[in-house]
């Protein structure tokens, strides 16, 4: 089974994010950056599918080039072979951008049975790159998976619901997005980390996959970005052994017991 | 200016229409008299009039044609259509799971882009502004589309009032979609919700992290919900863990809540968990930290082990009301 994982680098979470003051971009060049942790349960899912059908994983990231970071964590995670697609007229790109731009790559590098993606981005969380992508590709779409495996009609799903699970299967090719939780990513071992560095990873531009300008023009702006008003602080205490009844006095007043 | 009508995607779930859809009908209709909804679901009887007294004026009725298919390519298709036969000013889906099916593969079919997680929708000089928020709704983003394209704006639940509206609604079917490139194919459905109100409509939410220690400890706030006649939350940590199921988790990942309380126990305050329940009207948080980050949205902050002040409250409660 050939498969393929979508992973996006994002700004390091646990420091303050900020924004570009002229372009309300995320602020990227300088800032640590790591493999979004919301990915590495779909790269996890990828290798144990891989491990069970001995198929080979593939991981796509768009991104500036020292994305390449994060394609290589990856990589010493287990995955065999990276593509980066990087190109300065990406900038900003929103997701049917990012989505045709994963489709040409994936469609470029030979077409795949399985393509698993995460459900949403940290930082950008629009969560309809998958389903995007599946539709570009023409492929069946397993979305918001809790466990993934090989079985049934290809791939068969524990899908999440709002009020509990579906189990859904779908023939190949299907595009799979997978949840946090789906899985306990594995951690590179040593020899992964000293292995990632010489498996392939290769950078392609806009002109690589034959996508022109219009194909990547995206029609969204932003138009200002302020701070939201910040809640007022309430009441703070500590329990000395009379906070229970604090808090039974409060939900009396609020007429709910 | 494009001054064509709002396309509104009416979920159906169960031959009922899914609340988010009603508020998008609604606020539809305060920034436009002609607002198109797309009813679809597996059996779409009389959700026309719920979505008329929400504020549709056309209603285009639309039945999977296929109960072991799931909704969003199939919907994506039927609103595409709609996309074409109707050009519309601007397209509005709630951010459910099918919601976001349908926004992805719609956006594909149609050319448009996604604004994702909306809070907010006005008209400013005649353009469509979309709020939503960054960083932990610490900054409020605005953006649009540029003004020649329409675009799919992914609103989240709650976001909006629903409000009655009476008017004429013109109702018509419109045949199920025949090209959609999607072979899934569900084989079971397991619900897993409890008793008493959802979620999503209780008015009080108690909710419960890892701060609880242990799964066993939910039954406090099982309890806790009883007595308030309210409903048990989670923050993804404990879902992770696999101490609740996944329909319990409040935040960025799971349910928007908007109770008249929200008791969070033992729960940090994480962004990615704020982002769900601090619409709540009030806010408790008993957390052994004083300087845990939900502090900073509670009303009543009560720094102190939620196993020993928990067990209190509910006696206490119970005393009160056997006196009353
Ligand atoms: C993409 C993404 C999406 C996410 N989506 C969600 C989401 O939808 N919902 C969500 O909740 N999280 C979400 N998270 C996770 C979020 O970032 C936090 O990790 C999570 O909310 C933390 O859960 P917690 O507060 O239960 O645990 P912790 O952060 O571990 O906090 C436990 C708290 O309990 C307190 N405590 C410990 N013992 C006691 C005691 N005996 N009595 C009282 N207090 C005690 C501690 O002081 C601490 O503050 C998401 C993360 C990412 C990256
Ligand atoms: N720039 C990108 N490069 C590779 N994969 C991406 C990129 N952006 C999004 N994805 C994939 O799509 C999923 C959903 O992202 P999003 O729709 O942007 O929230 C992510 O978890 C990734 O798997």
């Amino acid at each position: 089974m050939n498969i393929t994982v979508c992973v996006k680098q994002i700004p390091d979470q646990s420091i303050p994010s900020e924004l570009l003051p002229d372009s309300w971009r995320l602020r990227r060049a300088d800032v640590n950056a790591v493999l979004d942790p919301g990915d590495e349960y779909a790269v996890e899912a990828a290798l144990k599918l891989a491990e069970a059908t001995g198929g080979e994983v593939t991981a796509v990231s768009m991104g500036p080039a020292r994305a390449d970071e994060a394609l290589r964590k990856a990589l010493s995670m287990g995955v065999h072979k990276a593509i980066l697609v990087t190109d300065d007229a990406l900038e900003g790109a929103a997701a049917l951008v990012t989505a045709r731009v994963l489709a040409a790559a994936i469609r470029k590098s030979g077409g795949t049975d399985v393509v698993i993606t995460g459900t949403e981005s940290t930082d950008g969380y629009t969560g309809v790159v998958p389903q995007a992508l599946a539709e570009l590709l023409g492929s069946s779409s397993l979305t918001f998976a809790k466990s993934v495996e090989t079985g049934g009609e290809g791939i068969t799903i524990h899908r999440q619901t709002d009020t509990g699970y579906q189990i859904v299967t779908a023939p190949l090719p299907v595009v799979v997005s997978v949840t946090a939780g789906a899985n306990q990513p594995r951690y590179p071992s040593l020899k992964g980390i000293m292995g990632a560095k010489s498996k392939p990873l290769e950078h392609w531009s806009l002109a690589d996959l034959g996508l022109d300008g219009e194909a990547v023009a995206s029609s969204q702006r932003v138009f200002s970005v302020v701070a939201a008003p910040e809640k007022q602080a309430g009441e703070l205490i500590s329990d000395d052994g009379t906070a229970a009844g604090r808090i039974v006095e409060f939900l009396a007043q609020l007429k709910v017991i | 200016m494009n001054a064509g009508p709002i396309l509104v995607f009416g979920e159906v779930e169960d031959g009922r229409a899914a609340p988010v859809s009603l508020e998008l009908a609604s606020q539809a209709r305060r920034l436009s008299d002609a607002v198109v909804v797309l009813a679809y679901g597996s059996s779409t009887e009389g959700v026309d009039k719920a979505f008329a007294s929400a504020g549709a004026s056309a209603v285009h009725l639309a039945e999977h044609p296929v109960a072991d298919r799931l909704i969003g390519p199939f919907a994506a298709a039927a609103m595409a259509s709609l996309v074409g036969a109707v050009s519309p000013r601007a397209i509005l889906i709630g951010a459910t799971y099918t919601g976001r099916d349908v926004a992805g593969r719609l956006a594909v079919r149609a050319r448009l882009g996604v604004i994702a997680n909306v809070i907010d929708l006005m008209d400013k000089d005649g353009r469509l502004v979309a709020l939503n928020t960054i960083f932990g709704a610490t900054q409020i983003v605005e953006s649009g589309f540029t003004s020649s394209s329409p675009g799919i704006f992914l609103v989240r639940p709650k976001s909006f009032e629903v409000a009655a509206h009476e008017g004429d609604v013109a109702v018509s079917r419109l045949e199920p979609p025949t090209d959609v490139q999607d072979s899934a194919r569900i084989i079971e459905s397991h619900s897993e919700t409890s008793t008493g109100p959802g979620l999503e409509e209780a008015p009080v939410v108690v909710s419960g992290g890892r701060g609880l220690g242990d799964a066993s400890n939910f039954a406090l706030l099982t309890e806790l919900a009883r007595l308030t006649h309210g409903s048990v939350g989670a923050s993804r940590a404990v879902v992770d863990a696999g101490w609740v199921p996944y329909s319990m988790q409040v935040g960025q990942t799971g349910k928007t809540v908007k109770p008249t309380v929200y008791i969070a126990c033992g729960i940090s305050g994480a962004m990615q968990h704020t982002v769900g329940m601090k619409g709540a009207k009030n806010i408790i948080a008993i957390n052994r930290d004083q300087d845990a980050p939900i502090f900073k949205l509670a009303d009543l902050g009560v720094v102190g082990d939620c196993l020993t002040v928990l067990p209190k409250v509910i006696e206490e409660i119970k005393a009160r009301q056997q006196q009353g």
